[in-house]
């Protein structure tokens, strides 16, 4: 699937709650499904800056798509990577540097997008394109 | 009796919604809320008499400085300040602390001793550690207990001959602790030690009494009393500031200038470089006079009784540990729930209209302490009310449901 199919297949389910409390429900069930970080990346070099949680990521390239693992110690981070693995985890560098971000807005998570909040999507957003484009350079 | 009511419709802030709910304020340890009376002095300085002072003969200049002068006196006599010099206006507590320590730097000596607490904002140890490298002085930290309380044993045995200057908040911002400011400040000077205390926590619920003190620099900020923000006031005995050095140089801090040499103006424009946060400094005084016409005892006695509702009806949640409970706090609570995290019960808690602080509260030496990221923090003020504790209790069990 490409990542704008997979977007819009993100934004019909969120379409199918009334309020922010079933969304958020529904993202901390989603966290549940994160394909976890094996433990030994679970260090400093690995943890996202500008989160209040402890986040961390770990990237590697498998026939030429970049697979994504990751975990957090707060349930509502671990929802937010969550989708956000599931959107770029298994495409190619080169289509998750060109992917947008507008579903994030769609699914009502703007709030979260400000580069002062505390979860730090944007960095999270930011360090996926960040290995993306490290694995494009190299080839 | 306060009547609170009437205290909230000063607040206009406290009438709007967030995410659809009525705002329940509780990060009241980060800022306060400004109220009308506050807000209108704000509004009339630039509407009326907005000049740049301390130099215009003309008349709005002449008003300005007036004004600014002004509530340099309401901010001495709040504090009981012998000398009206003694008041520096400052960008707020950090810079009120970085003016001391960047002075002590040439006080100090290799073998000097500098003591900070455990309790303390990281941001303000920071000041003390350059300090310290650039004296080779020595930095000794006094350590805290569970209950969130300075370890007095351990200080009375740090506190030396080699003690130049000791550094502890009146009340700390993590937990709301009060420390024993007096019984820190006589044991020092036994040893000819000064003392920095920081007030920015403690000033919105205590009026500190500099002299009964015998406190050698006092630093607050003004938005934490319901004055504006990037203004606050160092208030220092005027021989400590005399044998300081000037901080910064600019306009209002000479005296005479030739290119050979400058001679500096005397206290307290020594240390106001430059034009002044005129505004701020006057709303500061005006911010003041309205937490008197509430009144300091009043205050106290009100945002204690929130403190103990809130402790006895949190405490209701199962799993919720409530850290800091020293016997002395201020009405601040930081907690967390057994196996969730802050940030989710913060977020959660936000949704439903409750702004509260979650994180390290700028702490860490302090969560290390207790081995936790963080904590959610709850901070009252006397504009707060039982009703909005009770939302907030719902808030958490709701949060702790959607999480569990």
């Amino acid at each position: 699937m490409t990542i704008t199919a997979i977007q819009e297949e993100i934004i019909d389910e969120f379409a199918l709650f009334d309020d922010w409390m079933q969304r958020y429900e529904y993202m901390i069930e989603l966290g549940k499904s994160l394909p976890l970080i094996n433990e030994q990346y679970k260090t400093d070099e690995y943890i996202i800056k500008g989160c209040q949680s402890k986040v961390w990521v770990h990237a590697e390239m498998q026939e030429g798509k970049v697979v994504f693992t990751a975990d957090s110690d707060a349930i509502i981070t671990k929802g937010i990577i969550a989708i956000l693995i599931r959107v770029y985890s298994n495409q190619t560098p080169a289509a998750i540097i060109e992917a947008n971000t507008a579903f994030i807005d769609e699914i009502g998570l703007k709030e979260h997008l400000s580069p002062t909040r505390a979860n730090g999507l944007l960095s999270m957003l930011k360090q996926l394109k960040m290995y993306a484009l490290a694995f494009q350079a190299k080839g | 009796m306060l009547d609170i009511a009437k205290i909230r419709a000063d607040f206009p802030i406290l009438s709007r919604k967030v995410n659809g709910h009525p705002l329940v304020y509780f990060d009241n340890a980060a800022t306060s809320q400004t109220p009308t009376q506050v807000i209108d002095c704000i509004v009339n300085y630039y509407q009326h008499y907005n000049a740049n002072i301390h130099r215009g003969v003309h008349t709005l200049s002449q008003e300005a400085t007036d004004a600014y002068e002004y509530a340099r006196d309401v901010i001495c006599r709040h504090f009981n300040a012998k000398h009206r010099e003694e008041i520096i206006f400052t960008s707020g507590t950090t810079h009120g602390i970085n003016l001391v320590a960047n002075g002590y730097v040439s006080l100090l000596n290799k073998g000097d001793e500098v003591i900070v607490s455990a309790l303390e904002h990281h941001s303000n140890i920071v000041p003390w550690q350059m300090l310290c490298e650039k004296t080779g002085a020595k930095l000794k930290v006094i350590p805290m207990t569970d209950a969130g309380e300075l370890d007095y044993a351990a200080y009375k045995n740090l506190v030396s001959e080699n003690t130049k200057l000791v550094f502890v908040n009146h009340v700390s911002n993590a937990l709301g602790t009060i420390n024993p400011i007096k019984e820190i400040i006589e044991l020092a000077h036994t040893y000819n030690a000064e003392v920095l205390i920081d007030g920015a926590q403690a000033a919105p619920h205590i009026q500190a009494d500099v002299q009964a003190l015998d406190v050698d620099y006092y630093v607050v900020s003004a938005h934490k009393m319901c004055g504006p923000t990037g203004v606050g006031v160092l208030y220092g005995k005027k021989a400590s500031l005399e044998k300081l050095p000037p901080y910064q140089g600019g306009g209002e801090m000479i005296d005479q200038v030739t290119f050979e040499k400058t001679t500096y103006a005397g206290l307290p424009h020594k240390f106001e470089a430059g034009t002044p946060n005129i505004c701020g400094g006057i709303a500061f005084g005006r911010a003041i006079e309205y937490l008197h016409e509430i009144g300091f005892d009043e205050i106290a006695q009100y945002e204690d009784e929130l403190l103990q509702y809130a402790t006895q009806e949190l405490l209701k949640i199962e799993g919720l540990k409530i850290y800091g409970t020293a016997p002395e706090k201020t009405a601040v609570i930081s907690f967390n729930i057994e196996g969730l995290h802050p940030y989710d019960i913060g977020t959660i808690v936000d949704k439903l209209g409750i702004a509260v602080r979650t994180g390290h509260h700028c702490a860490q030496p302090i969560m290390d302490y207790y081995k936790i990221p963080g904590t959610v923090r709850a901070s009252f003020s006397f504009y707060n009310t039982k009703e909005e504790i009770d939302d907030l209790v719902k808030a958490v069990k709701r949060a702790k449901i959607m999480l569990a």
